[in-house]
């Protein structure tokens, strides 16, 4: 396990302003004509800065809101969704782009590829099935940067930095496996020199070895002054290269704080029990189901699961804010 | 036992995937299966579940040889092996509520009268609310879909049982969750599984010998 045995990254001191500022971001999915038939909340009052230097890994469980987050930031969420809240984007000429209510000509000619990279979720499937490798990426250099006198010349840089030979970009899809995919998509979020990336669930389907080298391509992009949001249900491959990590259960955030802090002494029992859920940790799983995001409680979501609760047969009413301690935040009403 | 011996499999001529792969799942026991993507493990796992038929090499149940493959296996042989797959949105009828995906096989093998309570007693071991069972794939998670699946390879209490990749989708305490079932399942019943993963640290906890495929 060379993952776990790396010595947790630390965000440059001091960095600068935020690159990205989401203030209590909420969205809903409205269900039938007019919401009739209910409404989903997938992601409720989430805040969180990305500063140049970091890799932010948001985890927690499949369907929790990890993967709504990110569409909202990009505008990718169908037309029954409702947003709140803010997402303020800066740009290096010291503007301000607020993704949440910037119209569509804004986020596609501005925005996407542009200031923010997506890398997604299999992205073997993102790929044109009928051209290679380099055609794709050379159609988005040309369209990301017009100007540009050498497109083929910034595809081979582009290649080069995600530690692709130069014979794959020849490559149909089909030809390549899904760790030189991976690659590709990587290449392909760069091609505009985006100073955030998004990278949703980045190492699905990959194995462990090819899952170390996309994070360390991540980390990487980090390291090189990008801000780095990177969405997983992987722990184990969130552990060895996060500056930072944000927990997610039930459309809410319930922790942030430092990787190696939060990894080596979760403050939230939801965190603590993901933690013993992996393979090293006790392979104990957590009781019971997350909620359903069409009802959820008032109170506090994860209470029925609550490990601290079972234990002192109390009840915890009410819901918990994330509130600060120092460089941490933690949504839990017991004393931490 | 189910075992392979000389296997050999591929689906284009000339390029066999597997080539000369022996294989031996014991009653009872955990066959860790690990290897670098593309090495054949999903390819030896169909051959082992019937799904495939091998070019060359022989598959043997409790010592039968089977010699026909796909739906023309007989049902005895059919059914002593169950399968999980990595995709549990790529393994099920999109049309079928969660019920009606666990009793597919219960219904397909003329085993209807105990179909209710069979299902009732399934989805509480792997951890499926009622309230679930009533709904279609796309209104769960790949979580709850993929304990479904597993509810339904359980079903025909099946003497082994091929996990491919169960829980490369799953977050941390689902797969803890499911791999608990699946072991509860040997312990109760002695059945063999051969659990296919690229995840070391889950096979050292789980598997009580792992294999390695080489590419």
């Amino acid at each position: 396990m060379t993952t776990t045995a790396r010595e947790p990254r630390q965000a440059p001191l001091g960095a600068a302003t935020p690159l990205l500022s989401v203030d209590r971001l909420s969205v809903r999915f409205l269900l039938g004509r007019g919401g009739r038939r209910g409404e989903v909340r997938a992601v409720t009052d989430a805040s969180f800065d990305l500063r140049p230097g970091q890799l932010l890994t948001l985890v927690g469980e499949s369907g929790c809101g990890k993967s709504v987050l990110a569409s909202a930031l990009l505008g990718l969420l169908p037309g029954n969704a409702q947003l709140r809240g803010t997402a303020t984007l800066s740009t290096q000429d010291g503007g301000r782009v607020e993704l949440l209510s910037a119209p569509e000509s804004v986020l596609a000619g501005r925005v996407r590829g542009r200031l923010v990279g997506l890398v997604p979720q299999s992205s073997a499937t993102h790929l044109t099935p009928v051209r290679t490798a380099r055609s794709q990426l050379l159609e988005a250099v040309r369209a990301l940067r017009p100007g540009l006198d050498d497109p083929a010349g910034l595809v081979d840089h582009l290649a080069e930095r995600v530690g692709l030979e130069p014979a794959v970009l020849d490559r149909y899809p089909h030809e390549l496996s899904g760790g030189t995919a991976q690659r590709v998509a990587v290449a392909l979020a760069l091609a505009g020199d985006p100073p955030v990336v998004l990278a949703d669930e980045p190492t699905t389907g990959l194995d462990r070895p090819l899952v170390d080298r996309t994070v360390d391509l991540l980390a990487g992009l980090a390291e090189e002054g990008r801000a780095v949001l990177m969405i997983t249900h992987d722990l184990a491959a969130a552990r060895g290269v996060a500056t930072d990590v944000a927990v997610m259960y039930a459309s809410r955030l319930v922790e942030i704080g430092p990787a190696g802090r939060v990894f080596d002494d979760p403050w939230h029992p939801y965190t603590a029990g993901l933690l013993a859920a992996l393979p090293e940790g006790g392979f104990t799983p957590i009781p019971g189901h997350p909620p359903e995001l069409t009802a959820l409680p008032d109170g506090c979501a994860f209470a029925p699961r609550c490990a601290l609760l079972g234990a002192r047969d109390e009840r915890c009413t009410g819901r918990p804010e994330l509130v600060r301690h120092d460089d941490r935040m933690v949504a839990c009403r017991r004393p931490c | 036992m189910l075992t392979g011996a000389g296997l050999v499999a591929g689906y284009t001529r000339g390029h066999p995937v597997l080539s000369g792969v022996d294989v031996e799942v014991r009653p009872g026991e955990v066959l860790g299966m690990a290897g670098p993507s593309g090495c054949g493990k999903s390819t030896l796992a169909r051959v082992l579940t019937l799904l495939l038929a091998p070019w060359a090499g022989e598959v043997r149940l409790d010592g039968a040889p089977v010699r026909r493959f796909r739906h023309a296996a007989p049902r005895e042989q059919r059914t002593a092996v169950g399968v999980v797959f990595q995709q549990p949105r790529l393994s099920v009828d999109p049309r079928f509520t969660l019920r009606e995906v666990v009793a597919e096989p219960m219904l397909a093998s003329g085993r209807a009268g105990d179909v209710a309570d069979r299902v009732d007693e399934l989805a509480d071991q792997v951890g499926l609310t009622a309230e679930l069972l009533r709904r279609r794939p796309h209104e769960v998670s790949d979580g709850q879909l993929q304990r479904a699946c597993l509810a339904r390879a359980l079903s025909l209490r099946p003497r082994y049982l091929v996990c491919d990749e169960m829980t490369a989708m799953l977050d941390a305490s689902t797969t803890a969750a499911l791999v608990r079932v699946v072991n509860a399942h040997v312990e109760s019943t002695g059945a063999g599984v051969l659990a296919i993963s690229h995840d070391d640290s889950l096979l050292g906890v789980w598997a009580d010998r792992v294999m390695r495929l080489a590419p």
